[in-house]
């Protein structure tokens, strides 16, 4: 009899269909025991090219792809692109549409957070905070439904503004969901914060320096929870971010459950941006009046050839953009969501790289999970906040 | 604000030609954005200098993206968007490459940049030099071609779907029932460059 057999490392695939892996992911994980000794995710798998069709789409056609993205929060993804347009084309929304934009950009950050705290949490054995939590995203569907008439892929963001001014009421309705709010992450609190098998499973998992994480090119919560205070909202404002009263939360040991914490705090300091976004928001129109890029009014259509040939023009061929190039990033739920746009001066991008923020946080997977327990790293990958249709494209 | 932007950025940009010297091929700012050019052989340590000089910190390397010209001799640009947290700035380095010629990979200094180089090679097929593991990223198992090249089709050369028969996924040639369609929208308003049909005809009377 053989003294002692060798022991060889297992080779466990996670995924692709894994309800942990929050999409389709393929980790190829070597187990030395129940000891991660090495991931190497495979990713993919819903690539739909979306950078390739960008480039033979006009300006206003390649808009709803960002939509498709990040499916959780999908107008951050336009106003990173109009944002990217509109820098190259040299104009920018009138106030109101500004307003509007912030308005919802925050409220698509709470449908993201709703989403994925709770998420974590149902990874890691709660089941009630995330059906909690669908019920508040429903109310914030609703809001999508009624000022764009979509509930997910809006397509509302326009390049100079938004498409359409929000219906009357909606103001108040948003308010008072506002008022209401607070509570449900109160209760959701209560149950997560101070739970014991919770804390167990987060806490001082998956721990990340200042240094490596920026390094690792994260951002967002998942750099923030590493202490790094860095928020493009604040350091490099765009919209009316810089008329906004809001806090910034940072974490301090850089695990799984900091990043939990800084995602609730910002649903707060969202809810105090909704708020002031309704009581300071101007009167006045929501799309640029400059009619070679916006379109003209259905009314003034009526009346006047030149609106016609306006929209006729915009709506087929679209606007052209002056040659150029320009990285515009904005500060997305999941962290720093950029578009590099390159126009040659035809009414196509010419090309257009999207830089998702869950793809360096994926990249560092093997990093971050490495000496972990198989069951930490579904953790880690819970607080990563990682969805598919932005990492894949 | 956007003054005092613009007068940081100019200054950033002569202290990195300064200090580089002819590893800076150029420099020029666009959109109120710092673009500085530079080679293959010296991206690594251009990064390197730029991730570790006082005046620079850039800390994080957000992005690296590649743009094809296939009119130019070398086509393939490479651009690495970098972010300085202390002091609030992003650069693009900006490296010009061919099929052929490999650009060394930058994964040393910054560890993101790994999965950034595969996911360029993937698409346009810009070689990384020295990386630990330049596997294709995003596209299938198997798969052939760089899709993100300007000569590569849009609907791209196979297709698959699963066989009932053989028990399997199966790859064919693509089939469109309709051909795809391009519309030239470079107006005669807007650009008359080209000649319009029928021209062709005129000169040849003349000559």
């Amino acid at each position: 009899m053989a003294a002692e057999a060798e022991i060889k490392n297992l080779t466990l695939n996670f995924g692709p269909q894994h309800p942990a892996a929050h999409g389709v992911l393929r980790m190829v994980m070597e187990m030395d025991g129940e000891i991660v000794e090495r991931i190497d995710p495979h990713i993919g798998l819903l690539h739909r090219g979306t950078e390739k069709l960008i480039e033979y789409k006009t300006y206003l056609q390649a808009m709803p792809y960002f939509d498709r993205l990040d499916y959780v929060a999908p107008m951050c993804q336009e106003h990173a692109f109009v944002l990217a347009a509109e820098k190259l084309l040299g104009i920018a929304p009138p106030a109101r549409g500004q307003y509007v934009r912030v308005l919802f950009a925050e409220i698509s950050r709470i449908l993201n957070h709703l989403l994925n705290a709770p998420a974590l949490a149902m990874d890691v054995g709660a089941m009630t905070p995330m059906l909690w939590a669908f019920e508040e995203r429903e109310k914030l569907m609703e809001f999508y439904e009624g000022t764009c008439g979509a509930r997910l892929h809006a397509a509302y963001f326009r390049v100079g503004g938004v498409h359409q001014d929000m219906p009357a009421g909606m103001g108040d309705d948003i308010l008072a969901w506002a008022d209401a709010f607070p509570k449900f992450l109160d209760d959701m609190e209560t149950l997560l914060n101070e739970n014991r098998i919770f804390k167990q499973r987060t806490v001082d998992i998956g721990v990340v320096s200042e240094e490596e994480a920026m390094a690792w090119g994260f951002s967002g919560p998942m750099l923030r929870a590493s202490g790094v205070p860095w928020d493009l909202r604040k350091s490099q404002p765009y919209d009316v971010y810089d008329e906004m009263d809001f806090d910034i939360p940072i974490g301090k040991n850089g695990d799984c459950y900091d990043r939990y914490l800084i995602r609730v705090e910002e649903m707060r300091q969202s809810v105090r941006i909704v708020r002031q976004c309704i009581e300071n928001m101007p009167d006045g129109p929501v799309m640029t009046e400059d009619g070679k890029v916006g379109p003209p009014s259905r009314g003034e259509m009526k009346r006047s050839m030149e609106a016609l040939i306006h929209h006729f023009k915009l709506y087929t061929e679209g606007f052209h953009v002056p040659p150029g190039e320009t990285y515009t990033a904005v500060e997305a739920p999941k962290g720093e969501f950029g578009v590099y746009l390159v126009s040659d001066g035809t009414n196509k991008p010419y090309r257009c790289k999207i830089r998702a923020p869950g793809f360096a946080h994926l990249q560092a997977m093997d990093y971050l999970c490495k000496g972990h327990m198989l069951a930490d790293s579904v953790a880690i990958l819970g607080a990563m906040d990682v969805v598919f249709g932005e990492i894949d494209r | 604000m956007d003054d005092a932007n613009q007068d940081a950025l100019e200054e950033l940009g002569a202290h990195v030609t300064a200090k580089l010297g002819n590893a800076v091929i150029d420099h020029h700012i666009g959109n109120g954005e710092l673009n500085v050019e530079t080679t293959g052989d010296d991206i690594v340590r251009v990064l390197k200098f730029l991730r570790d000089d006082a005046s620079c910190q850039f800390k994080s390397l957000m992005d690296v993206c590649g743009v094809d010209y296939p009119e130019q001799e070398k086509r393939f640009e490479v651009n690495y968007n970098l972010l300085s947290y202390k002091h609030n700035q992003r650069i693009r380095i900006k490296v010009r490459t061919d099929e052929d010629t490999p650009v060394p990979s930058v994964s040393t200094v910054f560890p993101t940049a790994s999965w950034f180089e595969r996911e360029c090679w993937d698409m346009y097929g810009v070689f990384f030099s020295e990386h630990p593991d330049l596997r294709r990223l995003l596209t299938d198992y198997g798969f052939e071609g760089h899709p993100l090249r300007k000569d590569f089709p849009l609907t791209g050369y196979v297709e698959v779907r699963y066989d009932d028969e053989q028990k399997r996924v199966v790859y064919e040639p693509v089939k469109l029932t309709q051909a795809f369609r391009s519309f030239d929208f470079l107006s005669p308003w807007e650009g008359m460059t080209r000649e319009l049909p029928g021209d062709e005809k005129a000169e040849a009377e003349e000559g």
